[in-house]
This record gives structure tokens, sequence and C-alpha cells, in this order.
């Protein structure tokens, strides 16, 4: 069933909902509120919503002298600008000194609206991940996108918030509750397992139904949970399935991809496939031109799936 | 009249202990930037032992005022300043920019009792100094904030999306002292990157600009930031002109002063230079050659 909203509206309606009973819940908006859907925020709590213009290194100072206060500051902007523009500023004022800044970093890898390469953002996930204190969530939809903004406010320490842009699928169950460096299976499966996360998980799943009508039976689990990740479902679904393939709307290097192969590596090994953007830039278009021209609809998922199997275990 | 007299007779006692310490760590552990940490001695020692409602027995008092050393690798004097003032023992100086100190190279919030922001990377002190005033104002809290940033750093970028933030925010809570000593650690700022019209610069930022002549001076610090007290609806910035290495004949005006090693003999004659008593010197020679 698809969700009424997208995951950059349900993170505005969220933050505006828990901001009213907490004023220490501030919003720093670089230009981008119309765009990221966080102007009902801006409309219900004008005191909390502080507009720093197109300057996002100072944003990121800002929002880490204003922690040192007891503000829970949320600074957002594209992912591209949240992440790569930002990157010593995240570094040195944010995860350093590890203060309680919240990063999100909206329309992410390749479903940027048209905006195309310069505004995809196929480094963030390996940026942050590499960056010490810092936190990676990268929900699937509405619901998961409500559980971890009410997390973020609880959690105190930097954290950077993958949310996309459009409407998914419900993915998560009604009752789900997100925990940090937990992942969810929401399929089970015994011949092959395919981890996922974000904006592309509902290709993923289409993916699943093409391959158990061809006989092949697939675990699906959703990995938000970027860093830290859950390690025992990797190591388990390693044991049990024999065969791991990731599928991420990013460059498939520093990404979901290579955190599962890292802990593959070291704990369990087996056979692997990263299916995601493969160190190539994007293109402007549609997000079904650019699922199709990257191979990342549901028919280039299974396509990428079935070569695996075919190059390694026949 | 008199009490001004004894006064600016400790502040000077101070500077002269400040430049002491900083050379006797520089000795201990072998290096240490020298140069811009001389030139904001006075700069600090009027901050904290006149300007800043500071309590260093409770160091994080929510209503204290803050200081952000945006020129983080100065932080030498800022240390000496800080044991003077009773935040850690003297003894600690002698473990500077050792892996277990809680004096590394740049300063540490973290570990640091007196720290209010890390710094080291350029231009972006400035900006948790923004966010540090702009937060006081939106909490209603009375306390100011100050920074002192480096003349080579305003060529950052974002010391200038700081600077049109905090006249945005409107923020009479924030003084940034700009220790302009002209040099950068490669050479003349007006030949690295010009910065002149400085004044006109932030000015036109929407700031109110204070000019000191001699950034050593105390009475010229005091009433600049006296005056600061007084703006209503902008923020302040003081250009203090000053001299990097500032204390040390050898070290003054010298671009090679930015960061240095000094040898024994380097320590022996700036410790004479600060009038240190001889027989103190040959302990702290001896020190340095057992550390060595």
């Amino acid at each position: 069933m698809l969700d009424k909203i997208a995951p950059r509206v349900a993170l505005g309606n969220t933050l505006t909902k828990l901001a009213k009973k907490d004023s220490n819940i501030l919003v720093l908006d670089a230009d981008l509120a119309s765009s990221i859907k966080i102007e009902g925020f801006k409309k219900a709590l004008p005191k909390q919503f502080l507009e720093m213009g197109i300057a996002e290194q100072n944003m990121i100072g800002v929002a880490a002298g204003l922690s040192t206060l007891g503000f829970i500051p949320f600074v957002s902007s594209f992912a591209v600008f949240a992440s790569r523009r930002v990157c010593d500023q995240v570094v040195t004022s944010v995860a350093y000194p590890n203060l309680n800044v919240k990063i999100i970093g909206a329309y992410v890898g390749l479903f940027v609206g048209m905006n195309g390469a310069t505004h995809q953002s196929l480094e963030d996930v390996a940026i942050m991940r590499s960056i010490p204190n810092m936190v990676v969530v990268e929900p699937v939809d509405e619901l998961e996108t409500e559980e971890v903004v009410k997390f973020a406010v609880n959690y105190n320490g930097p954290m950077y918030l993958r949310i996309g842009r459009d409407v998914m699928f419900s993915i998560v169950s009604s009752d789900y509750k997100f925990q940090l460096g937990k992942s969810v299976t929401i399929k089970d499966g015994s011949d092959i397992t395919i981890i996922s996360c974000g904006a592309i998980f509902d290709e993923v799943l289409s993916a699943a139904l093409l391959l158990e009508k061809e006989g092949i039976s697939a675990r699906i689990i959703n990995m938000s949970s970027i860093k830290p990740i859950d390690e025992d479902a990797i190591i388990k679904a390693a044991k049990e399935t024999c065969k791991i393939v990731t599928v991420e709307n990013h460059n498939i290097i520093g990404g979901l991809g290579s955190a599962v192969a890292e802990v593959l590596s070291e704990k369990y090994p087996v056979k692997l496939k990263r299916i995601g953007i493969g160190d190539i830039f994007g293109k402007s278009g549609t997000n079904k031109e650019m699922k199709k021209k990257f191979k990342l609809d549901a028919s280039g998922i299974l396509e990428q799936i079935r070569d695996f199997l075919k190059n390694n275990f026949n | 009249m008199n009490n001004e007299i004894i006064k600016k007779e400790k502040l000077e006692e101070i500077a002269r202990q400040t430049r002491i310490k900083v050379v006797q760590m520089i000795g201990k552990s072998g290096f240490g930037h020298i140069g811009g940490s001389m030139s904001i001695v006075e700069l600090l020692t009027v901050l904290y032992f006149c300007e800043m409602n500071i309590d260093p027995k409770n160091f994080q008092w929510e209503d204290r005022d803050r200081f952000v050393l945006s020129k983080g690798h100065s932080c030498l004097s800022l240390y000496a300043i800080l044991t003077q003032k009773g935040y850690f023992s003297e003894e600690i100086l002698s473990t500077l920019d050792t892996v277990d100190s809680i004096l590394q190279c740049h300063p540490d919030m973290k570990i640091c009792p007196g720290i209010d922001m890390s710094t080291g990377a350029l231009g972006q002190g400035i900006s948790a100094a923004v966010g540090i005033a702009l937060g006081a104002k939106l909490k209603g809290k009375n306390f100011r904030t100050y920074s002192i940033v480096g003349d080579g750093e305003s060529a950052e970028g974002q010391v200038w999306e700081a600077a049109m933030c905090a006249s945005k925010f409107k923020l009479d809570n924030l003084v940034a002292i700009i220790d302009y000593n002209k040099l950068t650690l490669s050479g003349k700022t007006c030949e690295v990157m010009p910065l002149e019209p400085f004044c006109d610069k932030w000015d036109s930022f929407g700031w109110h600009v204070i000019q000191i002549e001699d950034g050593h001076s105390f009475t010229q610090i005091i009433d600049a930031l006296n005056e600061a007290k007084n703006v209503k609806k902008k923020p302040t910035a003081i250009i203090a002109h000053t001299i990097k290495g500032r204390g040390i004949s050898f070290y003054e005006n010298q671009v090679k002063s930015h960061a240095v090693t000094m040898t024994v003999e380097q320590v022996e004659r700036a410790l004479q230079e600060l009038h240190y008593p001889q027989n103190e010197i040959e302990v702290t020679l001896t020190q340095m050659k057992e550390g060595n």
C-alpha cells in the first residue's frame, strides 16, 4: 500500500509536533524549506525556525554553538550540501566535540527531482559513515521516518538523517519502533538475502517477488541504521542463506554495500553482490528514467541478481 | 588613578607570566605556534582578568560569558591564561601535545576545562560563537560571547558567512576581536590575501567597528570592550593591530615565528628577555634537556 506522504513531509510534520512540546528543538534552513517541505514548521513555530541563507558552512557552526546551550538543532539541506559541502565543518565543529546536532540530508541518491548530477548525493553515506561519533540512518517510509525523528530528538549526539523525497510503499509494520543498530526483516527467505534501505526499497521488494516466481526464496532486510550496522543480522543471513546482495541508492563505494562487506569479510565471508551506482555520476531525469538507466528498477535489480547467481553458484 | 596603575601593573605581570609559560611549554614539547599566541596575550589577559563574567570553579555555569578562540592554533597563551585563572593546575602545562593530555595542539572542549568550543580548522570558531550568541538571545540570557579571529583566518569564506549571519540576527551580545598581526604561516597578509580595506569590510557587513592602534595596550583594549557594551542591535568587531611574536625580539614580526621548534639557547634567551629569574631559567633548561 502506498504511503500518504513522503519521508520529507513526515520529517517536517513530526518535527513540528515534537517541537511544539520542546522549545529546544530548532530547525536551521539554508533556503530550501519549501523543497524539503519543512515550511509547516516555519509557519507553526517561527521562533524555532532559523533561516540561515545559502551559507551551509556557517549553518553547521551556528548549530554547533546552539547545541552547547542545550538546543537540539536540526540543520536541513539537500544531502549533497549537508554532507560534502560541509564535510570539514561537520567533522571539526560537530563530530569531534560530539555535539548534539542533527543533520538532515534530504533529496538523496539519484532521486532529486530533475536536478541531475550536481544535486545527486552518491557520496554522502561514505562521507558520514567514516566520521567518528556520527550515526547514519536512512528511514524507508513515512512511519519509519516518524520513528527515526522521534529517536533523533532523544538521542544525544551527532546524527545524519538521509531523508527521501518521494512517497513510498508502506514497508514497516504499524507497531514498528526504530532501534539504533537494529535492522528489520521485512520478508523471510532461505536462498539469498537482500539488504537495502531508503528510497530504493520498493524496487527491491518487487524484484524479490519476481525471484520468488523463479523459485528463489529471498530474505529482505531493511537496514535503516547504516551506522551502527546490525552485524548480528548480517552474520545470521550469511550463515542461513549463504549469499548476500546489497541494493543502495548511492555509489557502491563507501555506502551500505561497503558497510555490509566490512562485516562479512571480517566475521563470516560469503559471496556478496553490491548493487548501486557503480562509481559514475548521475544524470538529469525522472526517477523512473534514472532507475532504468542505472539498473535499479525491479527488472534491473533482478537481472543483476540473476547474473550474480549464475556467475557464482551454477 | 592609583588603582588604575596597580591594575595595569597586575595585568602586565599576568601577560609576562603568560609569555613565560608559552616559552616553557614550547621548550618542553619541542614545538608550538608561538607567533599568534604572543600577539593575543594582552587581549586574553583583559578578557579573562577584566572583562568576562566567569567562574573557574564552576566552569560549566550556564550564565557565564563565553569565549571561542577561532584561531585555535594560538591556544598556548590561552592555556597559560586558564591556568592562572585556576581552571587547571600549572603542572598540566608541561603535558602539552602529549597523547593523554587535556592540552591538545588545538583546544578540545570535551577534555579541557574552560574551553567553550573545540577549534582548529580556521573559519569555524566564529560561526560557533554566532550560534552561542544567537542561542543566548533565544533563551533570554544576558551573557556575552567573545571570539578572537585571525587576520589570515579572515580569508576563509565562512568568516564572512558568519559576519552576515551575526548582523542579520542583530547580535549585540557578540564581540569578535581580530588579531591583525599582518602575518600568516607563509607570508604577509597583504601579499598572501589582501584584507584591506579591512575595517570597511566589517562595517559593510553590518558590524560596529572599533579599530585599536595598539592591540597590546590594556587601556585601548578595555576602552574598546567598554564601547562594545553600549552598542545596540549589531555585533562589534574590534580590529586590534598587534605584533606577531610580541615579547621575544627574535620572533617579533617574523613570518618564521608562526610555528617553531626552540633550541635550549633560544629558550634561555627568550626567558631572559621576559625577565625570568636566571635560577628559574636553569630549572627550565634542565627539564628541557631531560625531556629530550
